[in-house]
C-alpha cells in the first residue's frame, strides 16, 4: 500500500513485513515517551542519580551516541572537502545516524537538567569559560546543520519529489552542501572536544582531570580523535546490520574495506595520543593533586583492566585488525574490529563519566555505586527505538544508499537488468 | 568599603558529632523534609557532619566529627567555571561562592566538579507538612524543583546585617553583626567565623596555627574553611582517600586484624 512512497528500482519488503518490524520498536518508544514523562512531570526523583551521581546513564549514553555519530561530520568532510568520492555510497546514511544520534542525545539531556525550561538561559546569560557552554551553543548549531543536510535526502522521496518547488529546493541545497559540510566539521571539532574537555578540565576530580594546551585539557583532543576515528567504522556497522537485515548489498565491498582503513589509521594515532597522555597524568597530573594514580584503580571492580581493556583489546587489536588488508578483505573480521573500536569509545565515554563520579575525592568518604532506575533505563531504550524507527522509515522510504540500485542490477541476469538501474 | 573574605575554623577537638549545626541550618535555610522513601544520598544537607575513626581496635580506637559544607574554594572555584550560565559566582566583595537557583538549570555540572561533594540537588518539589509552614524563615526563599544549592554562609543573614548596618550610618559590618546559624547554634563553639583578612580577626589568627589544615589542600583551590587538630591522625584527613584495599593500607591491616581476632 505504500509502494509509492518507495522509489523507483528498490526492492522493499512488503508492507505488513514492515509493519511487524516496526511495531516493537514503536512500543518500545511509546514505553520510553511514558518514562520521561514521569521524570519530567514528577521530577529527577524518578531517577536513580543523587548528589554523588551526579550524572548517570544518560550523560553515558548522550557521550557514547555524540561520539558515533561523528561519521556524519567525518564522512561528509572526507566526501565534501577531502574529496575521498567512494564515500559517497554511504553519506546518506551517515547524515541520518548522525541525525538520530544528535536528535537523541539532546532529547535525553533536556529529561536530564532539572528546569528544561531554562535551556535558553545558556544563550542568554552565557559563561563563556565553560566548556558545557560550548559544548550547547556547537551542539544545537550542528543539528540544525544536520537537519539542512538532512532534508536533501528527505527531498528525494519519489512523492515529494514531484513538488516542483522541493525539487529546485534539494538542487540548491545540493550546491550548498559543500559550505554545510564545512561549518559541520567545524561545529564538531569544537563540540566533540568540548564534551572531553567537560571531565578534563574538572580540578576537584583528579581522576579527570588532564593538563593540555592553553584552555583545552587533553582529553579535549582525544575526544576529536576517538569520534573521528569511530565514526566510519559505526558507518560501516550500520550499513553492514542494514545489508543483513534488509537480506541485500548495499555498499560495494571496497567502500567497507576504505572505512575501515579510515578507521584503522584515526583509531591507531587516537591510541598513541591516549597511551602518551595515560603516562603523563600517571606520572606527573596526577601525584601534584596529591592523588597517586593507582589508587584509583584500587577500588573494584575498576580496576587496571579497565586500563587494559581501553587500550589494547579495544584499541590496539581492533587498530591492528583494521589496518591488516587480509582482515579487511573478510567483511567478519572488518566488522568485528569495527564493533570493537565503537565497544572502546564506548568504555572510554564510560570511564570518564561513571568510574570519575564512583570514586572518593574525601579520604573520609567511600566508593559509591549506582544503577539506573527503570525510569531511565526505559528513557534510554526509547532514545534507540527512535534511532531505530528513524533510520527504518528513511531506508524504506529515501535512497540511504545510493548504490543500491546499481548492486541489485549487478546481481540480475544482463537481460534482466531494470532500465532504471543507475546511480540516481 | 574595605573588601573581606570570609571564612571559618571549626575546631575537631571541640565537635562532638551534635548536629546542633545541620538541624540550625536547615530551619535558618528553609531546607524542606525530605520525603518518604527518600535515600540519604538524596537529601540536601548544606553542612554535613561526617563520623570519622583511626581505624584501629579497641582499645586504641579514636573517633573524630568533621562538619563539611562548602569550602568556599578563592582559587580556579571549580563549581564557577563550569556553571554554562553563570548561575555560580564569588562576590569580590565577600568572597562567598554564591548560587543563583532562580539562573540555575539543573544540569548538576557543578556537582560532578565539587571536590568536596558540598552541593546538593533538589530531587522534590519542596513540601512542608500542614502547619509546618509557619517555620519558615521570611527571609530566605525555599528553592524549586530542580536546582542546585548549597552553603552560602546564611546570605540572608548577610543581607540582613547590610540593611541594619547601612540603617544605623555606618559601613563595614561588624564581626559580631553578621554570624551564620551554624557558627551560632553550636554549643560546643568549634566554628568559628569572621574575615581572613582581618589579620587580627580570631579565624585570622586560628587559621595561622600550626593544627590548622584545609581539605584536599594540593587541588590548590585554597579553601576558605580551616579545620583545625592537635591529633596527627585527625590531620591526615586532609589527604587523598585511601582505597581499603590496598596492601599497604591502614585500613586493610585494620580489617585483617579483626578478621583474625573473629577467627580467634
Amino acid at each position: 500500500m505504500d509502494r509509492k512512497l518507495i522509489s523507483r528500482g528498490l526492492e522493499r519488503r512488503p508492507a505488513a513485513d514492515f509493519l511487524r518490524w516496526i511495531l516493537p520498536w514503536a512500543a518500545l518508544l511509546a514505553f520510553g515517551i511514558y518514562a520521561a514523562a514521569l521524570c519530567l512531570v514528577k521530577g529527577l526523583n524518578q531517577t536513580n542519580m543523587d548528589n554523588r551521581f551526579a550524572f548517570g546513564l544518560w550523560i553515558f549514553v548522550d557521550l557514547t551516541m555524540i561520539a558515533l555519530g561523528a561519521g556524519a561530520f567525518f564522512t561528509g568532510t572526507l566526501l565534501y572537502i577531502l574529496k575521498v568520492r567512494g564515500l559517497r555510497a554511504v553519506i546518506n546514511s551517515a547524515v541520518v545516524i548522525g541525525f538520530i544520534c544528535y536528535s537523541g542525545a539532546v532529547a535525553a539531556l533536556m529529561i536530564d537538567v532539572g528546569q528544561p525550561l531554562r535551556a535558553w538561559y545558556t544563550f542568554w546569560y552565557p559563561n563563556v569559560r565553560s566548556m558545557l557552554t560550548e559544548v550547547t551553543f556547537c551542539i544545537t548549531c550542528y543539528l540544525v546543520v544536520l537537519s539542512i543536510e538532512y532534508l536533501p535526502v528527505l527531498l528525494k522521496n519519489r512523492r515529494l519529489k514531484q513538488i516542483p518547488s522541493f525539487l529546485v529546493f534539494e538542487f540548491e541545497l545540493h550546491k550548498l552542501m559543500y559550505v554545510f559540510a564545512g561549518v559541520g566539521t567545524f561545529l564538531s571539532f569544537f563540540h566533540q572536544g568540548s564534551l572531553g574537555g567537560l571531565y578534563g578540565v574538572l580540578r576537584g576530580r583528579p581522576f579527570a582531570f588532564r593538563e593540555g594546551f592553553a584552555v583545552w585539557p587533553s582529553t579535549f583532543f582525544l575526544f576529536i580523535l576517538s569520534a573521528a576515528a569511530v565514526g566510519p567504522s559505526f558507518v560501516l556497522l550500520t550499513a553492514w546490520a542494514v545489508e543483513k537485515i534488509a537480506g541485500r548489498q548495499l555498499v560495494h565491498p571496497a567502500v567497507f574495506r576504505s572505512l575501515g582503513r579510515i578507521s584503522g589509521m584515526l583509531l591507531s594515532v587516537y591510541v598513541l595520543a591516549k597511551t602518551i597522555d595515560t603516562l603523563i597524568w600517571i606520572n606527573r597530573t596526577s601525584p601534584d593533586a596529591g592523588f597517586p594514580a593507582w589508587q584509583f584503580y584500587a577500588w573494584q571492580p575498576f580496576g587496571t583492566w579497565i586500563l587494559f581493556a581501553e587500550i589494547v583489546v579495544f584499541g590496539l587489536v581492533p587498530v591492528a585488525m583494521l589496518l591488516c588488508p587480509g582482515v579487511r578483505g573478510r567483511k567478519g573480521l572488518l566488522v568485528t574490529a569495527a564493533a570493537l573500536a565503537c565497544c572502546g569509545v564506548a568504555l572510554n565515554r564510560f570511564v570518564l563519566t561513571v568510574q570519575t563520579l564512583s570514586l572518593p575525592t574525601l579520604s573520609f568518604d567511600g566508593f559509591m555505586t549506582y544503577w539506573p532506575s527503570w525510569q531511565e533505563s526505559a528513557t534510554f531504550l526509547g532514545v534507540i527505538a527512535y534511532g531505530v524507527l528513524l533510520y527504518s522509515f528513511s531506508f524504506r522510504y529515501l535512497n540511504l544508499f545510493p548504490d543500491e540500485r546499481e548492486l541489485a542490477g549487478e546481481a540480475l541476469e544482463p537481460r534482466q537488468a531494470p532500465v532504471l538501474a543507475g546511480r540516481f | 568599603m574595605t573588601t573581606a573574605k570570609y571564612g571559618m575554623t571549626i575546631d575537631l577537638d571541640r565537635c562532638t558529632g551534635c548536629g546542633a549545626c545541620m538541624v540550625a541550618c536547615a530551619v535558618e535555610n528553609n531546607v524542606p523534609p525530605a520525603p518518604a522513601g527518600a535515600g540519604d544520598r538524596k537529601g540536601i544537607t548544606p553542612i554535613r557532619v561526617f563520623k570519622v575513626d583511626n581505624g584501629r581496635p579497641f582499645p586504641e580506637h579514636r573517633t573524630v566529627f568533621v562538619p563539611v559544607l562548602c569550602q568556599q574554594c578563592g582559587h580556579e572555584t571549580p563549581c564557577v567555571s563550569v556553571c554554562p550560565q553563570q548561575a555560580v559566582d564569588v562576590d569580590p566583595a565577600t568572597g562567598i561562592v554564591g548560587q543563583m537557583p532562580e539562573r540555575c538549570l539543573g544540569c548538576r555540572y557543578c556537582m560532578a566538579a565539587c571536590p568536596y561533594h558540598a552541593r546538593y540537588f533538589n530531587w522534590w518539589d519542596p513540601e512542608w507538612p500542614p502547619g509546618m509552614e509557619r517555620t519558615l524563615n521570611p527571609d530566605v526563599a525555599p528553592r524549586m524543583r530542580g536546582v542546585v544549592e548549597k552553603c552560602n554562609f546564611c546570605h540572608g543573614r548577610l543581607h540582613a546585617a547590610r540593611l541594619r548596618v547601612a540603617a544605623a550610618g555606618k559601613r563595614e559590618i561588624a564581626a559580631a553583626d553578621y554570624v551564620p546559624a551554624c557558627v551560632e547554634a553550636c554549643p560546643a563553639g568549634a566554628i568559628r567565623f569572621g574575615d581572613l583578612n582581618d589579620s587580627a580577626s580570631e579565624v585570622a589568627l586560628a587559621s595561622r596555627q600550626e593544627s590548622s589544615f584545609r581539605l584536599l589542600e594540593q587541588l590548590g583551590t585554597q579553601p576558605k574553611i580551616y579545620y583545625r587538630s592537635r591529633r596527627e591522625w585527625v590531620r591526615e584527613i586532609a589527604a587523598a582517600p585511601r582505597p581499603p584495599a590496598m596492601p599497604l593500607g591502614r585500613k586493610t591491616r585494620v580489617a585483617e586484624e579483626r578478621k583474625e581476632k573473629v577467627r580467634g
